[in-house]
């Protein structure tokens, strides 16, 4: 070597190559017997080990009320918020004055899922999901209408609470 | 004559076969281990175990589209995935695998050809292997590919002569370059991995480089070279240098248990040695070889999830410096050593021959373990002061 690099004087136990080598291969086998930590995903969603957290923010999901409508009052809260501009919102009024919803659309490709829109909404209707299934064979498919959104039965995201922050 | 043509082909077909269905399930056991190795399960989903996972690759690789780059010398870049498989499987014919096979018309010998010149031709053939690698490197025109294939060149040239200068001893010892007499010859003293312990050691490390296998597994290495000398293949001529590494290593391991592990022999019994030849004995000896080459796989498989790579210089030094000046001494002291047993003491062949040559390799295995643990031959993870690289 050209240049005089200063190497530590180390003792053998630390330098040597053949234990080195019979030390890895000790442990290699050693491994070979060790419990696995594979989940087998399709049939296997969580484990012990594993839960998904209730906090996660999935596909969204429109909560109804006891006849069956969206609980939507149409406040245009959730487009304005909504940082990725994905919610489409078109409001309606009927003869008693209640707001609803006309069209409520919800692009899942453009969506950043944040949950703003489940924080801001006033009437806890729209909801980030708990849920990651989300395949389609078309890309059109991904605009969820209101029907789909309300039709959506898996479990509601759990927001961060600032007042606690540990989720007691 | 008739009858020895059509057991030669009933047997060149059913070796054929077994060795192709031994490398699919090595492709699934390597996996297999690899991810145990690993805390993973690797693949366990088609079929029971995961076991028709090769098939299903095997089906994925035949039905995939083959690319051909745009300029490479399309007839040689046809031509090297055979060149590199056919060797991989000729190598075979020499081995003996099982006692002789007793049938109505006459005792079959379990070995394809029993050569006179077993191991030379071993030795010739194994060396065409590197053709098929250096062609497609050659002929992908792709500097990856390119430099993998000179690689791989000067890596297998380098190992071939520490190899058969390590099986020299064997030979000397046997007295013979027949591999059914070698292993003849094994049954009558001790294993040859006993008396020519250190031979059998070089002949690992060599065979480890000959087949291209991690830690010398530098004509691919991924990190650098993308593939290496198959970057440019696709499809079923990929896999066919898959093909064909796993089958030299089936050979590697099918000749290490020949030379130094007694072939077919079963140890510590002596029924299986001799004629009457019975069918029972032909598959006891059978599953015997076959324990020992799997054993070997598994070694082979065991080292490639454990050791990282050489650096070319390591890889050149290890070859040249260490491997080549150690085989020659080697062969030197155990060529005294048996000169001196028989002319000098008048000893004869057998156990207690083996015995002598064994207490030589221990004293020699602790002074070059000892050796090699001070990093006197290959420089550990800290070099001293001064920089010798690799070299002793």
């Amino acid at each position: 070597m050209a240049i005089g690099v200063k190497v530590m004087k180390r003792p053998t136990r630390e330098t040597s190559y053949l234990r080195a080598t019979l030390g890895g291969m000790a442990l290699t086998f050693r491994h070979l017997w060790r419990p696995k930590v594979t989940m087998q995903y399709p049939e296997e969603k969580s484990t012990n080990d594993w839960t998904i957290t209730p906090r996660w923010r999935g596909t969204h999901r429109m909560l109804t009320d006891e006849q069956g409508r969206a609980k939507c009052v149409a406040c245009g809260l959730c487009p304005q918020i909504c940082p990725a501009n994905c919610i489409k919102l078109v409001p309606g009024e009927d003869e008693q004055g209640h707001r609803y919803p006309l069209i409520y659309e919800i692009d899942e490709f453009r969506c950043i899922f944040c949950g703003y829109c489940q924080e801001v909404c006033p009437e806890e209707a729209i909801h980030v999901g708990v849920h990651y299934e989300n395949a389609e064979y078309e890309r059109g498919r991904f605009v969820y209408d209101l029907e789909r959104l309300c039709a959506q039965t898996h479990p509601v995201s759990t927001l961060w609470d600032p007042s606690d922050p540990k989720g007691e | 004559m008739t009858f020895f043509l059509l057991a030669s082909i009933a047997k060149i077909i059913a070796i054929f076969t077994a060795i192709m269905v031994g490398v699919a399930l090595i492709t699934w056991v390597e996996r297999r281990v690899c991810a145990f190795m690993q805390d993973r399960l690797g693949p366990n989903r088609v079929g029971p175990l995961g076991l028709l996972q090769p098939a299903a690759d095997g089906l994925k690789n035949l039905v995939k589209e083959e690319t051909y780059p745009r300029r490479a010398d399309f007839w040689l870049f046809l031509l090297a995935p055979a060149a590199a498989f056919v060797p991989a499987l000729l190598t075979f014919a020499v081995i003996p695998f099982a006692t002789p096979l007793p049938t109505p018309w006459g005792t079959v010998d379990m070995v394809v050809a029993d050569l006179p010149v077993g191991f030379l031709y071993i030795l010739a053939i194994s060396s065409l292997g590197v053709y098929g690698i250096v062609l497609a490197g050659w002929s992908s025109n792709n500097k990856y590919a390119l430099l993998g294939g000179l690689r791989a060149s000067a890596q297998m040239i380098s190992y071939e002569i520490a190899m058969g200068l390590s099986v020299v001893a064997v030979l000397l010892l046997a007295g013979n370059v027949t591999l059914s007499d070698v292993v003849a010859r094994q049954q009558q003293g001790l294993w040859f991995v006993l008396p020519l312990a250190m031979a059998f050691g070089i002949f690992l490390i060599a065979a480890f480089a000959e087949t291209n296998r991690v830690p010398f597994d530098l004509p691919e290495a991924e990190g650098e070279l993308i593939a290496g000398y198959h970057t440019e293949y696709s499809a079923m001529k990929f896999s066919m240098f898959y093909i064909a590494e796993y089958s030299n290593m089936v050979t590697a391991s099918a000749l290490m248990a020949s030379l130094f592990f007694g072939g077919w022999d079963i140890p510590f019994t002596t029924w299986d040695d001799a004629p009457p030849w019975t069918i029972g004995k032909t598959l006891a000896t059978l599953a015997a070889f076959s324990a020992k080459v799997a054993a070997f796989l598994f070694l082979y498989i065991w080292v490639r999830w454990t050791l990282p790579r050489f650096r070319f210089d390591q890889l050149m030094a290890l070859g040249w410096k260490v491997l080549l000046p150690f085989a020659i001494a080697y062969l030197t002291i155990i060529a005294t050593a048996i000169w001196y047993l028989r002319a000098r003491l008048g000893w004869t062949y057998g156990a207690g021959f083996c015995g002598a040559l064994l207490a030589l390799n221990l004293v020699l295995g602790a002074v070059v373990v000892w050796g090699l643990d001070r990093g006197r031959v290959v420089a550990g993870t800290a070099r001293p002061a001064g920089g010798r690289v690799g070299g002793a």
